[in-house]
């Protein structure tokens, strides 16, 4: 497996493409007919499914580089698999078949998101040298005067992003609703979504660009500031200004975002609705409060945790557009440095905390699936 | 033209009535108007700041504004001869974010498809509260999972030291890191939004198939993957720019000779002053390919945010 690896990696990268999604294909179209043809019937199919619970564990372990005794234990566990789905109450196969649709996503669900959150928890009380130290990286955390700049920063950036960019997506879907060319102004704003947030940070470095007095502005804004008569400024110096500085850039773009989701959610209010509130002699606005807002509620919902998470994460702007002005930091990016510096146990400290910061988010919306899953 | 006679008479109704509205509409809106010109023009003028920028010779870019293009046009496509082919070219990292967006599209979509149909199609216990978990997995920030996954990528997986279970990907292979990497973190929205399109097939579909004989593998195959092209498509444009205009997956599991253009460009900001006549060039290759895929395939795109959001 490995040594597979390494000689594709010799290879042009655009050859790579075609041998690696083939093989991947291949490897997954065997796994659906083996799910399609072992749960039938007779004996031929019961040896089949035998041979694959003993075999593949133990040829997944043998290409991982695995001792033997772990080949060994991994097919004995596929032989107690292959017991366990013969005597299942649905049917022969029925197991097998589940385990085969689940098993892969299942596998690196576990290896790449569970352990690792697990790992990191612990990581966060140990020192860099691997001995536990309790609480100590928290401690640190919270009594550097610069993280909890770092801190403050997070969570205006979780408050001032979702709700500028639902406030202004709300406002251009309402203003170009049924207008003319109404799709052509949606491209225009939604455009920014395509653009990576390294991108989008080059593109507001020219917007923020700062020459001295004497010289002429190449930055936009500055260029507005001296066309009527200021003095250009250093944007990205000023130290509470820079933070929301960055934040523009999210906000651009994150409206386009939300406003497609509004909008979608506005066409689907019922026009009766609306009419039936038109009779009653109320006004546009009055409409837009009691009528149209209660019922575009649950995609609301969604933008404002959707961008919120987004902004909770936020780290490629922080990290292309200011790591060298003063007090733009944020977790997300606060957490790749201190890696980068071999810090792991502060840095994982830090995920934690950011962690928790999402939680209530995560049990927000669990609960609302778990609702709609009722419903069905 | 008799048609359009016999047709008239059913039009004049309908079509005084749409024009009184429209007109209606736009009077009262006279100020909306206005404000979505101005939402527009803001949201635009950054781009084409960088674009006109990208294609003015470098002594101008530096002693002038791009706007001034407009009172003294200069053209060059210098710019980006020097990125694709100057010292410090962008052409490798270009090929290196195609090499790593295409399989980690492809990877994702069909372990989360598979997984989609068990959840949508299959019973079995626990079924509501592992979804609900997958989930949940998904706000899981990224960042989390990075430390973790890297030691694991790098030194394999061992109890107690000498029983080694698996030995690591430390040098091997260029991108095979970033694939799975990008291809876990993708998971959990995928089978999230895969699911939900999977579970509105029509039940009475799925039975009519059953009672048929036919068996979950052929269910899938035959019914539920065409059926739910659209909602595939969609995930995987979103994939795609998804896995594109990432960087700090990149940062972390693509270093050197396989670093996609996002890390490169960074790592060009980084350099202060040094390089930066490159950057607009550099920037708007970069966002070329997401730019066309995503204005080719729009509709989709947008179909696929809204699967997601009807019913979070």
């Amino acid at each position: 497996m490995k040594d597979l690896l390494t000689w594709l990696g010799s290879l042009p990268p655009l050859a790579q493409i075609p041998i690696i999604v083939g093989l991947f294909l291949a490897v997954a179209t065997g796994l659906i007919l083996l799910i399609e043809v072992a749960p039938r019937p007779g004996r031929r199919y019961t040896v089949i499914r035998l041979l694959a619970c003993l075999l593949i564990p133990g040829i997944a372990f043998f290409l991982l580089g695995s001792v033997w005794w772990a080949i060994a234990v991994a097919i004995v566990l596929g032989g107690l698999f292959f017991l366990l789905d013969y005597r299942s109450k649905e049917g022969k196969g029925y197991v097998f078949a589940l385990v085969g649709f689940l098993g892969p996503a299942f596998i690196l669900l576990v290896i790449g998101l569970v352990y690792p959150t697990i790992a990191t928890i612990y990581n966060s009380l140990l020192s860099n040298r691997g001995v536990f130290i309790g609480v100590e990286n928290f401690v640190w955390v919270f009594s550097q005067e610069q993280n909890l700049v770092v801190i403050r920063n997070t969570i205006f950036w979780v408050l001032v992003v979702p709700a500028l960019s639902t406030a202004i997506g709300l406002a251009y879907a309402v203003f170009i609703d049924r207008s003319r060319g109404e799709k052509f102004f949606k491209v225009l704003v939604f455009l920014p979504m395509a653009i990576s947030f390294v991108g989008a940070s080059i593109i507001w470095r020219f917007v923020y660009d700062f020459r001295p007095a004497e010289r002429e502005q190449i930055g936009v804004l500055n260029g507005l500031v001296t066309l009527f008569g200021g003095d250009p400024v250093n944007w990205l110096q000023q130290v509470p200004l820079n933070s929301f500085l960055l934040m523009v850039v999210l906000i651009w773009v994150q409206t386009g975002f939300a406003m497609v989701i509004l909008s979608a959610a506005i066409k689907g209010v019922p026009i009766e609705q609306v009419e039936a509130a038109q009779l009653d002699g109320t006004n546009a606005w009055q409409r837009f409060w009691n009528v149209t807002i209660p019922s575009i509620r649950p995609s609301l919902i969604v933008v404002l945790t959707t961008i919120s998470i987004a902004s909770l994460k936020v780290f490629d702007i922080v990290r292309t557009m200011g790591t060298a002005y003063p007090d733009t930091g944020v977790i997300a990016n606060e957490m790749v440095t201190l890696l980068q510096k071999f810090e792991a146990g502060r840095s994982s400290a830090f995920a934690v905390i950011l962690f928790l910061l999402v939680l209530p988010i995560v049990i927000f919306n669990a609960r609302q699936i778990q609702k709609s899953r009722e419903i069905r | 033209m008799t048609t359009s006679i016999v047709a008239n008479p059913a039009l004049p109704e309908s079509a005084v009535k749409a024009a009184t509205r429209r007109t209606k509409q736009r009077l009262t809106s006279r100020g909306a108007t206005a404000a979505s010109l101005i939402i527009a023009v803001l949201w635009t003028i950054p781009t084409i700041g960088l674009f006109l920028t990208s294609i003015r010779p470098e002594v101008d870019t530096l002693r002038t504004g791009w706007w001034q293009i407009f009172v003294n046009p200069t053209f060059t496509l210098e710019n980006y001869e020097n990125v694709l082919f100057g010292r410090d070219s962008l052409l490798g990292p270009f090929l290196n974010s195609i090499a790593i967006s295409i399989p980690a599209t492809v990877f994702p979509l069909v372990i989360a498809s598979l997984a989609g149909y068990a959840f949508a199609w299959m019973k079995f216990r626990g079924r509501d509260i592992l979804f609900v978990l997958v989930f949940a997995l998904q706000i899981v920030p990224i960042q989390m999972a990075l430390v973790p996954l890297l030691s694991l990528f790098s030194r394999g997986f061992s109890f107690g030291g000498d029983a080694l279970l698996y030995e690591g990907l430390r040098g091997a292979g260029l991108f095979s890191q970033v694939w799975i990497a990008h291809t876990i973190f993708a998971l959990p929205l995928a089978i999230f939004l895969l699911h939900n399109f999977i579970s509105e097939i029509p039940a009475d579909v799925i039975e009519a198939a059953r009672v048929d004989g036919a068996s979950h593998g052929q269910i899938f195959f035959r019914i539920v993957v065409p059926l739910s092209l659209p909602a595939i498509a969609s995930f995987a444009i979103f994939q795609f720019l998804w896995v594109w205009n990432d960087l700090l997956v990149a940062l972390i599991f693509a270093s050197g000779p396989a670093a996609p253009i996002t890390r490169a460009l960074a790592e060009l900001t980084g350099e202060f002053g040094q390089n930066a006549q490159l950057l607009p060039a550099g920037a708007f290759i970069s966002i070329l390919i997401p730019l066309v895929v995503f204005l080719a395939l729009q509709r989709y795109f947008v179909r696929g945010l809204l699967a997601g959001s009807t019913k979070g």
